[in-house]
């Protein structure tokens, strides 16, 4: 075991897939010789040489265009987006043609790839550099869609998702790089060597696609969460007294509906929280899955706490920001009946 | 300075419309026989002139001329006119099957058979093609039985893809015949990544992508492009320009370029412009690129000139956008009538036995026909069942897809 960041537990990920299995290939842009400007693959070049580690032009179609390619001649093409806010040049490359291989050649051809990005705000990137477009993957048959929320999940979910034998979509929520933050972004950044969960073993493991994790135990309300707002979560039941059920997703696609209906029956109440944009956000399937699985356990309506219909800002980015504060007003409304 | 009168957007249009004589005096068609061979190895800035030039080997009088020349032998061309005869004899029975109403769509490679048989000759077994919809002959010429294809064509319970897609989407792995998508240039960008793949596995194997005229507009073209020259990636790219996109003619997409072969300048790519009708050099331009792609020299661009003889697919009807008589007016002719001159005259071929095989493959066709019938048609519900939807959207099937399958009563 070794204290690591979610970049530290990233790069172990792919530094043990890489030594396990040659067929693994590792690029995207910044990714070879400098290690990714989040220094995710820092040292792979180096290490299993320029051939399996390597930087691209400027082309997210071209990188996951040419990953395609390669996943259908039988490697294992791992590739970084270097923000989920510039991926949509390739998302005609995700849809149209990985998500669907498999099925439109009934087998003939298979797409084993992982697309890493980093996603989410509180980093003052802007509205390019700050988007959470999970929902545009999790809409798509054919692609699974995982979001850790810290070192050891991200490690195990990532080995999982590159020996998946079909297309995964990664998405980092870069704010919790360094550390698990909690929205309170005024106060010092707490390092993972000082959570439990930054500790990661050194060796191979994955943990399975498709299983949420319980990281609360609460009869009050059930938060849904993943992701960044995991520790928000945490922040507003500390804050409001409130005895929320805290459960992280992981994995959104597949999904672990049989975690949430459990926790939304016992509680009966049931907030979901993300910080991409609200209308026909993932929180729109959950509220959807939930009523329609706890309709006759709900005791008060679902509610959605996420980022505003907007391009995300600049300046008022706390503004726009799901914090603990809107998400504990959301927990006090629950419990008013 | 003058002052500058107000601007005014310039919309290229074809030189004729319906009704119009046919004209292709501004088409530059060299003699056969006048372009250069390099060396494989050559540099791709000392051969920019291919790429505005038609390489050609087959004259009017139906020799086989100039550097070009005797890639293949008699027997392998009596082999491809073959092919593309099988070619033409699909095409034309299935049209018509669609036609009956026995299936929902088909696409026709009329006019440019030459290209997807010439070039698979230049292939081996485990190289890999990216095509479109229109290179059946990549299929055909490797003995591709006819039945599956109709299979295909027809959605019936034994076709291969299951019903999944629209007809003439072929996949066939063992064949080199990547899956189709029908979202035109996905695959270049595919095909490049698949070649890089063989490179880094040191492995002996290329990869061709396939698009058209019209396609090269699309980003996807160019991230292959840059993909290509950036990791000299053993592939051959070739643009299969047969003068129309649906009813939009060449020009939308060429632009300003003299050519579309000229496009490879940019990149560094050794680009070369063949006459695309001529089975000759179709072949002899392939063979050159895949030997360079071979040896680890890189990437090749070509660009085939031909003419789309035939609608779009069978949902078009070019009557409406270009004069009828454009196709007998095609400077390059048509492919097999040019091969079997060239056969008449080398001695190995004769009417009499032209009509003989024609008749042969018309048998073959009808056969496979037949036997694809019997399996079933898109409208005789002999398709897979709708249970098999289900299926393949992900290797292992996730609770939320086996609940729907349950809900759809399977």
């Amino acid at each position: 075991m070794t204290n690591m960041t979610m970049i530290e537990a990233i790069r172990s990920a792919h530094d043990n897939a890489m030594e396990h299995d040659e067929r693994v290939v590792v690029y995207g842009e910044d990714v070879g010789f400098f290690g990714g400007v989040f220094r995710c693959t820092a040292g792979l070049q180096e290490k299993y040489g320029k051939t399996r580690c390597f930087d691209a032009p400027i082309s997210e179609l071209g990188i996951v265009g040419t990953a395609i390619g390669m996943a259908a001649y039988g490697l294992r093409p791992l590739v970084e987006i270097q923000f989920a806010d510039y991926v949509y040049p390739a998302y005609d490359q995700i849809v149209s043609e990985a998500a669907r291989l498999r099925h439109r050649s009934a087998g003939d051809f298979t797409c084993p790839l992982v697309i890493r990005m980093p996603v989410g705000g509180g980093i003052f990137g802007g509205q390019t550099h700050s988007q959470s477009p999970e929902a545009i993957f999790t809409h798509v048959s054919g692609l699974k869609t995982v979001m850790p929320s810290n070192p050891y999940d991200a490690k195990g979910l990532l080995i999982a998702a590159i020996e998946d034998p079909d297309p995964v979509i990664f998405l980092e929520p870069k704010r919790l790089y360094n550390g698990p933050f909690d929205g309170h972004h005024e106060a010092p950044v707490v390092p993972w060597r000082q959570h439990p969960a930054g500790e990661v073993p050194d060796d191979y493991y994955s943990l399975p696609l498709g299983k949420a994790e319980l990281r609360r135990e609460g009869s009050d309300v059930t938060v849904l969460a993943y992701g960044t707002m995991v520790y928000v979560a945490h922040a507003a039941a500390k804050e409001t007294g409130i005895d929320a059920e805290i459960i992280d997703l992981r994995s959104l696609l597949p999904l672990d509906i049989d975690t949430i209906t459990a926790s939304v029956q016992k509680t009966g109440r049931c907030v979901i929280v993300h910080e991409a944009t609200l209308t026909c956000g993932f929180g729109a399937e959950l509220a959807a899955l939930v009523q329609q699985e706890c309709f006759y356990h709900l005791e008060v309506p679902i509610q959605r706490i996420t980022g505003w219909d907007t391009p995300y800002p600049h300046a008022q980015e706390w503004d726009y920001f799901p914090g603990p504060a809107r998400l504990g007003r959301a927990l006090h409304k629950a419990m008013e009946v | 300075m003058p002052k500058a009168s107000g601007l005014s957007l310039h919309v290229p249009a074809p030189e004729v419309r319906p009704g119009d004589t046919p004209d292709f005096s501004g088409v530059d068609i060299p003699k056969a026989g006048e372009a250069r061979r390099p060396d494989i190895d050559v540099d791709p800035k000392e051969i920019r002139d291919l790429a505005f030039s038609v390489i050609r080997v087959l004259s009017r009088k139906g020799d086989a001329v100039g550097p070009w020349a005797n890639s293949l032998s008699n027997e392998e061309l009596v082999a491809g006119l073959r092919n593309m005869m099988t070619v033409r004899c699909f095409d034309a029975r299935m049209l018509l099957a669609q036609r009956q109403g026995k299936t929902s769509f088909f696409v026709q490679s009329f006019g440019e058979e030459a290209v997807a048989c010439a070039f698979q000759s230049a292939l081996v077994k485990g190289d890999m093609n990216f095509p479109t919809y229109r290179q059946v002959g990549l299929l055909i010429s490797q003995q591709y039985p006819l039945k599956l294809l109709m299979n295909q064509i027809y959605s019936n319970e034994e076709d291969p893809i299951r019903g999944r897609q629209l007809p003439v989407m072929y996949s066939a792995k063992d064949y080199g015949f990547f899956s189709i998508s029908g979202n035109l240039t996905t695959q270049f960008s595919q095909a490049v990544g698949w070649a890089m793949a063989s490179a880094i596995n040191n492995d002996t194997k290329i990869a061709a992508g396939w698009v058209g005229d019209g396609s090269t507009s699309e980003n996807d073209f160019h991230a292959a492009m840059v993909f290509a020259s950036t990791y000299r990636a053993p592939v051959v790219l070739n643009i299969v320009n047969n003068q129309w996109a649906i009813s939009t003619f060449q020009g939308m997409a060429k632009g300003g370029s003299a050519t579309f072969a000229a496009r490879g300048h940019g990149f560094g790519l050794p680009a070369l412009r063949v006459d695309g009708n001529d089975y000759l050099a179709v072949h002899a331009v392939a063979q050159w690129a895949c030997e360079r792609a071979r040896r680890n020299l890189g990437p090749t661009l070509i660009e085939y000139v031909t003419y789309r003889a035939g609608g779009h697919s069978t949902s078009d009807d070019p009557a409406a956008y270009r004069p009828k008589e454009e196709g007998d007016a095609w400077p390059l002719g048509d492919p097999i009538l040019r091969l079997k001159a060239h056969l008449i005259k080398q001695g190995v071929w004769s009417e009499q036995k032209h009509s003989q095989v024609e008749a042969e493959i018309e048998d073959e066709v009808i056969t496979a026909q037949k036997a694809a019938e019997n399996i079933g048609t898109l409208i005789s519900g002999s398709a897979p069942s709708a249970r098999d939807m289900f299926e393949g959207v992900y290797e292992t099937m996730p609770p939320h897809l086996i609940k729907q399958r349950q809900e759809a009563g399977y």
